[in-house]
């Protein structure tokens, strides 16, 4: 039986446990039948033709825990951003943790979506938004759908600003030898609301994990949404993310992508424009080393006058590792005066190493500013003999003038902690310390 | 303090220093003169150790050691400097963290202690404004849209952070104008002492009425071809490097 027969098999038992009469089953159901005819995708897919998925779906994953594993805060506070208590959902092998979250009801929810899902009082607002923005012809997040159990549930009423950045944070523990995990996020900003999330996915043993995730944010008029995805997994770890954003006039979201670490990461982000004056940023840094492979797939679809979209995505590429990005903006004739700014900017270290960069505009409105470019190249050579002489070695001086080179994707981390954290991720990965905070 | 003896290298196959002989002690200030071409800056990279450059023939002895094989930062962990005629632009990396990682680099390989926030702050306060640097400059990309005059300043400015014991200036006078060009020498000057030493490299006398030398050499073909006080640099501004070729030969 292959991986795809088993998910199929397997959701008659994953039907017990959940409620059959409520509305987002019918999702489920709808969901499993698309993922059936689709499958997983192959390199046949346009928006697949530099990944395949060929070696993780091979294996035989466990599709749930078989019992909830014990992980003490000390195993994982590292991976916390601060100390202060700030709001925290944290998942352990796909399941809530009470005891290392910290979840509020108190003018705004941070909470779980199976709460959500359950409680009736939530049952508009999940009636209203939950899989809207999904599209159907992603199959990765029709499987998504299909299992739709546990994840993070955000809502932000009007007005409202959570006072810190809200983590929300996966850890596997390695009580299966394999797991496969699909988290599903909801989150739904009203009118004016704020609010900054972190998100990581973390194997805390180094056994073979998959996760796919779906993140639905609906960003009402003049909100504001600042979300950062680290990416920094084990090397046996491999994520697809799937996060879909629906924008109303007025709102602004942007999107930061750190991939430093997995095996595979694909990173499927769409942007989705329903009102005038929005503005959408997605920025990605990615540094690989050894076999990883990091895709970025965005997409952000102008459909509405005066609106603005900025991707900046830089990569630097060691060993053997592979980089995609494909970047797809499409503006539709009703979307005048668009102004969309398209960059993606690669180093590569090694003659193995390699990136397949690929813009894709569709423009249908006459009146719009769109601009796009890529570039790969290596570090300046006289760039180095410059800071060698001044003391600084080989190494660090890579290290400076890596940094250097992905310095305006961290000069926007509005969170200073997250900024320090990144900066010191970055000197780690690059195997440095250096005499001043990086 | 740097001895150079009969000194040879190739640069991607090509002949380019063809014996050059130079000896500069403590206290001292030397003015390296040529015209277009002569090699002059080939030897100031061949001093700080550019990879590129292959010594095929002689040595260079700095402080009594032989330096042929260090590397550029061993180089300058021991003290040589080199300020370059063309400043590399480098975005994203500020000045201020650029010659924080330069200072402690050092430092590191010297067995010292990091220097402190304070101390590094307060060093950097002093030595910018000995050459007139706004400080808004320092949390500015290193050298990047930086006039020809700002990149000259900043280069001494590091010189004076580094304090090396040996600098090399390849054509710190290039691109500046008569204000600018007092402003660098004066932080050249101020620089300079009993227990350090200066090479210059120039085109023009200009610069040597501000920053004084002991020695004037002249490099041509690749070769020291004459040396002399202060009077020949003045020789030079007034003949041109005509008389000087055609005595070689």
């Amino acid at each position: 039986m292959d991986f795809k027969e088993k998910l199929l098999d397997s959701h008659l038992a994953f039907e017990q446990d959940v409620d059959l009469l409520h509305p987002i089953h019918d999702y489920r159901k709808k969901a499993l039948k698309r993922f059936e005819s689709d499958g997983f995708p192959t390199k046949s897919d346009e928006l697949w033709k530099y990944t395949s998925l060929a070696s993780i779906i091979q294996k035989d994953y466990h599709l749930s825990p078989t019992s909830e594993s014990n992980i003490e805060l000390k195993d994982v506070k590292k991976y916390f951003l601060n100390d202060i208590d700030s709001f925290k959902l944290v998942f352990v092998d796909g399941i809530f943790s009470p005891f290392l979250s910290k979840t509020t009801h108190d003018g705004m929810d941070i909470c779980v979506l199976s709460a959500a899902i359950s409680k009736s009082k939530y049952k508009k607002t999940i009636k209203k938004y939950f899989n809207k923005v999904v599209p159907e012809n992603e199959s990765l997040s029709s499987l998504n759908t299909s299992y739709t159990r546990e994840g993070a549930y955000i809502f932000i009423p009007k007005n409202m600003e959570p006072e810190d950045p809200i983590q929300i944070l996966h850890f596997s523990t390695g009580a299966q030898k394999s797991i496969w995990l699909q988290p599903r996020n909801l989150i739904v900003m009203e009118a004016n609301s704020n609010v900054q999330i972190i998100e990581r996915h973390q194997s805390l043993s180094d056994h073979k994990v998959v996760t796919n995730s779906v993140t639905e944010i609906y960003a009402d008029s003049n909100s504001h949404v600042d979300y950062y995805k680290i990416q920094n997994d084990l090397l046996t770890s491999s994520l697809i993310d799937n996060t879909f954003i629906s924008q109303e006039k007025d709102s602004n979201v942007s999107v930061h992508t750190f991939s430093l670490g997995g095996q595979l990461t694909r990173n499927n982000l769409r942007f989705y424009h329903k009102g005038s004056n929005i503005s959408s940023t997605l920025k990605g840094l990615t540094i690989l080393e050894a076999k990883q492979h990091v895709d970025h797939n965005t997409l952000v679809h102008h459909a509405k006058p005066n609106c603005e979209s900025h991707q900046d995505y830089k990569g630097i590429f060691s060993d053997s590792s592979v980089g995609v990005f494909n970047g797809r903006i499409i503006v539709e004739r009703e979307a005048q005066k668009t102004n969309a700014f398209q960059q993606n900017n690669n180093i590569l270290t090694t003659d193995k190493s390699k990136i397949n960069t690929k813009p894709q505009l569709e423009i249908f409105a006459d009146d719009v500013k769109c601009s796009h470019g890529c570039t790969i190249g290596q570090l300046d050579k006289q760039a180095l003999f410059y800071l060698n002489s001044r003391g600084i070695p080989e190494k660090e001086a890579r290290a400076l003038l890596t940094y250097g080179f992905a310095n305006n994707v961290l000069e926007s981390v509005k969170i200073p902690n997250l900024n320090k954290r990144i900066k010191k991720l970055i000197a780690y990965k690059l195997g440095v310390n250096l005499g001043f905070d990086l | 303090m740097l001895e150079i003896n009969n000194l040879h290298c190739k640069i991607e196959g090509r002949s380019i220093l063809k014996g050059v002989n130079l000896k500069v002690k403590k206290g001292e200030i030397h003015a390296i003169m040529g015209p277009n071409g002569s090699d002059k800056s080939t030897l100031a990279n061949v001093i700080s150790g550019h990879e590129d450059y292959e010594v095929t023939k002689g040595n260079l002895y700095y402080k009594t050691n032989e330096i042929n094989e260090l590397s550029a930062s061993e180089r300058a962990h021991d003290g040589i400097f080199m300020s370059f005629q063309y400043p590399v632009e480098i975005p994203g990396l500020t000045v201020t963290n650029f010659i924080k990682a330069a200072i402690n680099e050092s430092r590191k390989a010297r067995g010292l202690d990091e220097m402190s926030s304070r101390e590094m702050l307060k060093k950097i306060r002093e030595k910018s404004s000995l050459l007139d640097i706004d400080t808004k400059f320092l949390s500015r990309s290193l050298n990047e849209g930086f006039s020809g005059g700002e990149k000259k300043r900043n280069e001494i400015f590091q010189m004076a952070m580094l304090e090396p014991e040996l600098a090399v200036l390849d054509e710190t006078d290039s691109g500046l104008d008569i204000d600018a060009l007092k402003i660098v020498a004066n932080g050249v000057m101020k620089f300079s002492n009993d227990d350090n030493a200066v090479v210059v490299i120039t085109h023009y006398q200009r610069l040597l009425d501000y920053i004084v030398p002991d020695f004037v050499h002249v490099i041509l073909d690749g070769k020291v071809i004459k040396s002399g006080d202060k009077s020949l640099a003045k020789k030079i501004e007034d003949k041109g490097y005509d008389w000087l070729k055609k005595e070689k030969k």
